[in-house]
């Protein structure tokens, strides 16, 4: 590796304008005419739009226009989509209300938007919605899933009877079946998993302008995946159509999967452009993030596990509700399902798998991918299973896992996937070393000794990366490909811009990427620029999501970069009077082996430019392009282990260690991988500790602000003991695997498994509050 | 409306503004000062902090008739031309930073922190002072190290002078 190469941890390029406040994120962008758009939203879960009267909002000072969600569907604007067909275990597709950017006549949750005002700034914007009258007729409302499935309970939508969306199953019933019947042993747990919502610290915003004489808008947009959004705009939202339409998501601070979607406010802040013909912008505040960006999580779960008479085991069936919410968000089918149930063999050989997900709505903000999406629901589940049965057989947990860890690769599991590589004992092994497994007894009673209860508890994850082959998700109802794209243009000076369709909102992509040119033309980081997030200068891209950005992105950066180094070959060796087969690069030099003849990376680029004495034939320029589709996910692994004390007479939980070994095949920085990991554990354990959205029984949010939803904060959180095992993923050209998930996959069933370790009372849900683990250790007294 | 005038990063300014209007709101919309940002609407973030007369304070807390005649440091005036303040330069080496929207709040406090404690700052009384500053990318890992770093730093670079 060279000094800014594969390996290196080479520091951000993209950190100056940062800390220096020089970064540009939507809400930081003014247009000459802007105008701002403030949302007026529904105060009920459920309920009839009976009138708008807007006349008196319309003559107050500032006010541009006032617009309904009549004239929308009047307008012609699409419906929301959902972009993953899921088929129910009859054979019927899912079943969908439809969801319009803004209502016009049923509101099913607290915070939909069924009118915005434009005015001449936020503060006049706000003042004239409190001028329009609005009148409601209030229906019944559910809002979590064991009421929304009753008899009797409040519809939602006419198209999906008794709020089930889908009634899914995956795996062989029979064969579970079988395998419970030989069982020697059965563990039966039932579980939450708690409602989250994501909270990036910038609030989503839109700046929307048309420009009449083109035909043409421009978005700017805190998306995670621009491409994706123009897509969706044009071809479902009818908004115009792709070639006039431009997406920019400049600096975007933090997704974690809620900016993924194509969510109403920018297509009404477009849809409002035209019709007002002056630039819209709307930047939602935190409580507005809180009422409408997709939420994540929200399962109940029953897993039942068999073992036989050494502890192996021999089925495992699983059934689950999902609580969608009010609509179905654009990949939220996907998520419970095929994000989720296919990974519940986990590290773990289990012959027979069969899980049931029913989707249900409700009147609640609908969910959607959050930060692991669907895995950490399964690692949650499986992980808090596999302790329990620990402690019913009366074995240690660690001896359980590695009982049935699988070691042969690749592994077909009952459930899809096809495991391609991976070494879980080892991980598992540098964890229990590294946090002094063998010790934990001696600190435990020392601990009980001064009055504390010390316990300690493992999650060993795995997780399925990159969400691809397109063929794969295409057959499982994907509406899209899940392929990268990368563009490489070497300038006629020598530097090197690489354009991607992956998208960076804090993952530093800008040096990572640099670091992958370097390593392989060895050029230093700062000769390449990392170009990203926007339609008219990325040819196309899927964006960022499900840990993809480097085995996707930077697999597709690999391939165009073979054929921009086949390319500068042929050139140098023409010009050096050599065979192209002698050609070495080696530090922006392309030399000729055995010889000291050589001509650097700048005049080989300047010889493509100027064609002035180029191979006969030769097109002119030295630029490449690459699509990249993976054979398979990539499939990251680790062993978590947490060792908590609990104060008996408090209930707060503190943290002693918190180890994390991860298998993330090659790093390219190791920095920032650790970053990503840390970040990922944070969201784990504030999952496991403190967050959790509540909604009371008529649907209103009560965590709706900073005040009422617990956020981790510096005091709340360890510092991070991180180690990795490698095995280098064999289905793409770096060998890496992901790691912008693991942590929030793996942390929470650790924290979890510690807890009830620690208090001796297995029944504790999240977010373990000291409230509950109080009550969990002293009754309900 | 009300005029304001007020020294910011060191410049004299004044602003004809609405009464209602705080000061993150005239650094950002009427001074172009983006840098300093809005993370929440109940003063919890931190991702607004600002220096008044040298304490750091939530600008979105401070109404702009509040800050007349005070002297405000913003993210943007915390370095010295081309050379970072030592804090920035922590947080860079220390991969304190992930998307960066916190940031600028963070590294404001964090100066403050070190202003306050001088030489004896721990892990435990950063991470118990950042209380005030929300991330959701770093897990605060980085963030408690680039503090601890930047303290270390400033003590240098202060014995410079």
């Amino acid at each position: 590796m060279g000094v800014e190469g594969i390996g290196a941890s080479v520091v951000r390029k993209e950190d100056r304008r940062f800390i220096t406040g020089k970064g540009r994120y939507v809400d930081d962008i003014k247009l000459l005419g802007m105008t701002h758009a403030h949302f007026i939203r529904s105060p009920h879960a459920h309920a009839k739009v009976k009138n708008i009267d807007s006349s008196a909002a319309m003559k107050m000072p500032g006010v541009i226009g006032v617009l309904t969600g009549r004239q929308i569907v009047d307008d012609k604007i699409g419906n929301l989509i959902c972009g993953w067909a899921i088929t129910s275990k009859d054979g019927s597709p899912m079943k969908m209300g439809a969801w319009p950017a803004m209502a016009p006549e049923t509101v099913r949750f607290v915070g939909q938007a069924v009118g915005v005002v434009i005015a001449e700034s936020k503060n006049l914007a706000k003042d004239a919605a409190e001028a329009v009258v609005i009148d409601y007729e209030e229906l019944p409302a559910v809002a979590d899933i064991r009421s929304a499935i009753k008899p009797g309970a409040p519809q939602l939508h006419p198209e999906a009877p008794g709020n089930v969306v889908y009634d899914w199953a995956l795996g062989d019933e029979a064969a579970v079946k079988e395998a419970f019947a030989k069982a020697a042993n059965v563990v039966t747990l039932e579980l939450t998993n708690n409602r989250l919502a994501p909270n990036a610290m910038e609030p989503r915003a839109a700046i929307a302008e048309y420009n009449e004489a083109e035909e043409h808008f421009t978005l700017y947009t805190t998306s995670q995946n621009p491409h994706v959004a123009r897509l969706v705009l044009s071809a479902f939202y009818n908004i115009a159509p792709e070639h006039k339409l431009r997406v920019i998501a400049p600096d975007v601070g933090g997704g974690f999967g809620s900016k993924i979607f194509i969510y109403p406010e920018e297509m009404v802040a477009l849809w409002a452009s035209k019709k007002l013909g002056r630039p819209v912008k709307w930047n939602g505040d935190r409580t507005e993030a809180f009422l409408t960006d997709a939420h994540g999580r929200d399962h109940v779960s029953k897993a039942e596990m068999a073992f036989d008479k050494d502890n192996k085991i021999l089925g495992l069936r699983v059934k689950t509700h999902a609580n969608f919410g009010a609509y179905m968000s654009l990949f939220s089918s996907s998520v419970p399902t095929y994000l989720y149930a296919t990974l519940l063999s986990g590290q773990y050989n289990i012959p027979a798998i069969y899980a049931e997900v029913m989707g249900v709505y409700t009147n609640t903000t609908p969910v959607d991918a959050y930060r692991g999406a669907g895995r950490p629901e399964a690692s949650y589940l499986l992980e808090r299973t596999m302790e329990t049965a620990a402690r019913q057989l009366k074995v240690d947990p660690a001896e359980l896992r590695r009982k049935n860890f699988i070691t042969q690769f690749p592994h077909q599991t009952p459930v899809i996937m096809a495991y391609d590589i991976g070494d879980f004992g080892a991980s598992l092994d540098a964890a229990m070393k590294a946090i002094d497994y063998v010790g934990f007894a001696a600190r435990k009673a020392k601990a009980k000794s001064e009055g504390k209860l010390r316990g300690i508890g493992l999650s060993c994850y795995i997780e399925a990366c990159g969400i691809a082959p397109s063929k794969a998700v295409g057959s499982l109802g994907a509406g899209v490909g899940l392929w990268e794209s990368a563009e490489i243009r070497v300038n006629p000076v020598g530097t090197i811009e690489v354009l991607t369709g992956s998208h960076s909102h804090g993952q530093g992509h800008e040096t990572t990427f640099a670091q992958l040119i370097a390593e392989r033309i060895g050029v230093p980081v700062s000769q390449v620029q990392i170009i990203h997030g926007d339609t008219d200068k990325v040819q196309f891209g899927m964006g960022t999501y499900g840990s993809r950005s480097l085995a996707v992105g930077g697999s597709a950066i690999i391939k165009a970069m073979e054929k921009v180094e086949a390319k500068a070959k042929k050139i140098a060796a023409h010009q050096l009077e050599a065979s192209e087969d002698d050609i070495v690069i080696e530090n922006g030099e392309f030399k000729v082996t055995g010889t000291d003849k050589s001509i650097a990376l700048p005049m080989v680029a300047l010889a493509a430019y100027t064609a002035h004495n180029l191979p006969d034939g030769m097109e002119p320029g030295l630029k490449e392009t690459a699509f990249y589709d993976p054979t398979n996910f990539t499939f990251p692994g680790g062993a978590y282990i947490c060792e908590v004390e609990v104060d008996p007479g408090t209930g707060k939980t503190s943290f002693v260690n918190f180890v994390a070994v991860d298998d993330f095949g090659r790093l390219i920085n190791p920095m920032i991988v650790e970053g990503q990991v840390h970040g990922g554990l944070a969201q784990g354990i504030g999952q496991a500790l403190l967050e959790g959205i509540a909604y009371d029984s008529n649907g209103q949010l009560v965590t709706a602000s900073y005040m009422d939803y617990t956020m981790p904060r510096a005091d709340d959180l360890p510092s991070f003991k991180l180690s990795h095992t490698t095995t280098l993923c064999p289905g793409n050209p770096l060998g890496v695997k992901g790691c912008g998930e693991a942590g929030a996959i793996g942390a929470s069933a650790a924290v979890i498994n510690a807890i009830t370790d620690a208090i001796g009372n297995n029944k504790l849900e999240m977010p373990a509050t000291p409230d509950r683990v109080w009550h969990a250790i002293h009754g309900n007294a | 409306m009300s005029k304001i005038k007020l020294t910011v990063n060191g410049r004299a300014v004044s602003a004809d503004v609405e009464d209602r209007t705080l000061l993150v709101h005239l650094l950002r919309d009427h001074l172009n000062l983006t840098g300093t940002h809005v993370g929440c609407d109940t003063s919890q973030c931190g991702a607004c902090v600002v220096h008044i007369d040298g304490r750091a304070v939530k600008s979105c807390t401070v109404l702009v008739g509040q800050a007349n005649g005070s002297n405000v440091t913003t993210i943007e005036g915390l370095s010295k031309g081309d050379e970072l303040h030592p804090m920035q330069a922590a947080f860079r080496d220390n991969h304190g930073l992930q998307c960066g929207y916190c940031t600028p709040g963070m590294i404001m406090s964090a100066v403050d922190i070190v202003h306050r404690y001088g030489g004896k700052l721990d892990e435990e009384t950063v991470r118990h002072e950042l209380e005030g500053n929300i991330c959701r990318c770093t897990g605060y890992h980085n963030i408690v190290k680039s503090v601890l770093d930047g303290a270390g730093r400033m003590k240098v670079s202060q014995a410079a002078e």
